[in-house]
């Protein structure tokens, strides 16, 4: 069963082959096996997984169901779950039980999915590896010696190890479409407003945007139909039409444009993923897609826009962890100053006070022109350059990640970490979206296609990965230890 | 730009709400602060005359509502989870002398 996608199972509890309950303990079951060797869920919620099993079984029955009808899913543990623990990854929020629901979570709980735990992460989605996680990092089913990537680490391995038939992920910078690439799955992050935000614990709060990580594209479809839509509980919400995903799954490519930034090709490409990448291109030709070679002239610059960026909204959003009204609080504080000052570097791991660092520092009197400001600046101008290219094409191919995944504790110094967000950060920083998908192998370690579309493209997206799908099999290997 | 010295690292850490244990703790940050500017310098070269800040993916404005209650009292349910709590209000070590 554990085998099944996400439409195949919607199809299987609708003919009545098996049940939502039977399903969700299959999938307990081998939780309770397999993830001590991966680490991939920090909190596992049988009881209520059960209960909702129960009561999506009495839909089935009644032929009520919807697409996600008694699915379980596995929830990045970024998502507040109202009377269950959301640690973020973080001792910060060890403690903390959600008093209420993210809109992701209430979305899917409408869908009547089941959600079978909370997955591990990098401390306050700050990461590519999964290796800052207080609880612990996360490893690669594909090889347990290595990174699943990150921050979505713990949801792409859920999916990957097939402990879970699908996730919730987030992407701030990469944090769904490289743990995707890294693992052999289908990660979408939709454009900058298409997922509500609220109850969604925030890293940088113009670049976050929450997402599916499955099997396929179509699985990925179903999903984001329940998360898509305007939330007027989230300011940043953009109120655009939901389209049906899954209805222009189905649609040639033929006529389709992609282009190919020459700054993502360069001689620094490790010649294995460029040549895996030009393959899985050349079977979007076969389709009838034409490629023509563009420039983003200042790819380059992602990364350190990136991250002046990212800490600076961090430090801003991270200021609320003081120990005053929920989380960690140190112990016997002597005076405000040193509550504050305590929880917060007892409380926070060591990459997370980095990032605060170097955000307050960018943000702070005499540096902010220099940094802050002139960072939103070429953000403008990397955003133009992705608009105008996307006059000339209709999407954007390169690979998600410069490498497949790397050895654990092999990237000590952080700005060598960063650089794994070449390809992925300025997705974030123009609010568009974009799609990894499994492309091939190189060392028997998966590498994902980056495919990148105008403002709310997610139609299109969905359409030439499925597409892709239909022509490859790559997305249905999976790692042998965990069959 | 500067480097950043201990002393900068101390300021910084001061305004962060975040304390460092000694001055080696203080080196070792400011080295790897330092390894994060080095790669960030790079956008000061770029000309950005006449360039619009982005501080966000869209030109919209802040969206209004109007300016009704539309929320339930939870404060019990809330401060359930706080560390100290007394008659509704959250305890602090004194903060006024």
């Amino acid at each position: 069963m554990h085998k099944l996608s996400v439409s195949d199972l919607s199809k299987g509890l609708a003919n009545k082959e098996f049940s939502s309950t039977e399903l969700t303990k299959h999938f307990l079951k081998r939780i309770n096996s397999f993830n001590h060797k991966i680490n991939a869920f920090i909190t596992i919620t049988e009881e209520e997984a059960l209960k909702e099993a129960a009561l999506a079984d009495n839909l089935i029955k009644q032929n009520q169901q919807k697409p996600l009808t008694g699915i379980p899913f596995a929830q990045k543990d970024i998502f507040c779950t109202n009377g269950i623990k959301t640690t973020c990854g973080s001792k910060m929020l060890s403690n903390f039980i959600a008093p209420y629901d993210a809109t992701v979570v209430t979305n899917l709980k409408e869908n009547q999915a089941i959600t079978l735990g909370k997955t591990n992460m990098d401390e306050f989605a700050m990461g590519s590896s999964n290796e800052t996680s207080y609880y612990g990092p996360v490893l690669n089913p594909w090889n347990t010696t290595t990174v699943p990537g990150g921050s979505s680490g713990g949801s792409a391995v859920a999916v990957a190890a097939r402990l879970a038939p699908i996730a919730t992920g987030t992407d701030t910078g990469g944090s769904i479409r490289q743990p995707a690439a890294l693992t052999n799955l289908t990660g979408l992050k939709p454009t900058y407003g298409r997922v509500s935000r609220f109850g969604m614990v925030a890293f940088a709060s113009s670049l976050d945007q929450a997402g599916p990580m499955g099997q396929s594209a179509e699985d990925c479809a179903i999903m984001l139909q329940a998360l898509a839509g305007f939330d007027s509980k989230d300011s940043t919400s953009i109120d655009h039409p939901v389209p049906n995903y899954q209805d222009s799954l189905k649609n040639n490519i033929k006529g389709l444009k992609i282009g190919l930034p020459k700054e993502f090709f360069t001689k620094d490409l490790s010649p294995d993923v460029s040549a895996t990448i030009h393959n899985a291109v050349k079977e979007l030709e076969k389709l009838g897609a034409t490629v023509k070679e563009i420039s983003l002239p200042n790819t380059n610059l992602s990364i350190p826009v990136y991250y002046v960026i990212a800490p600076a909204e961090a430090s801003s959003n991270l200021a609320r962890y003081d120990g005053v009204r929920y989380g960690y609080r140190c112990k016997d504080p002597k005076d405000i100053i040193d509550l504050y000052k305590r929880t917060r570097t007892e409380g926070f791991g060591n990459e997370v006070k980095r990032r605060i660092l170097i955000g307050t520092y960018v943000l702070s009197a005499g540096y902010y022109d220099a940094y802050y400001l002139q960072a939103e600046k070429v953000r403008q101008i990397i955003s133009n350059e992705y608009f105008a290219a996307l006059k000339e094409v209709d999407v954007i191919i390169g690979p998600t990640s410069p490498d497949p995944a790397f050895k654990l504790n092999s990237k000590k110094d952080p700005v060598s970490m960063y650089l794994n967000d070449i390809f992925t950060s300025g997705t974030n920083l123009a609010g568009l979206p974009g799609i990894s998908v499994p492309a091939g192998f190189v060392n028997d370690l998966p590498i994902g296609m980056h495919i990148i579309g105008g403002k709310f493209a997610e139609e299109k997206l969905l359409n030439v990965a499925h597409q892709y799908q239909q022509v490859t099999d790559w997305h249905l290997k999976t790692p042998k230890e965990f069959t | 730009m500067t480097e950043l010295e201990i002393k900068d690292v101390h300021k910084v850490a001061d305004l962060a709400r975040l304390k460092l244990k000694d001055d080696q703790v203080a080196q070792n940050i400011a080295s790897e602060l330092n390894n994060i500017l080095k790669m960030v310098k790079q956008i000061q070269k770029i000309d950005t005359a006449g360039i619009q800040p982005m501080d966000h993916p869209y030109q919209t404005s802040q969206r209004l509502r109007k300016d009704e209650i539309t929320e339930k009292d939870q404060r019990e349910k809330m401060q359930k989870l706080a560390p100290e709590v007394e008659a509704g209000l959250f305890l602090v070590p004194k903060v006024v002398e």
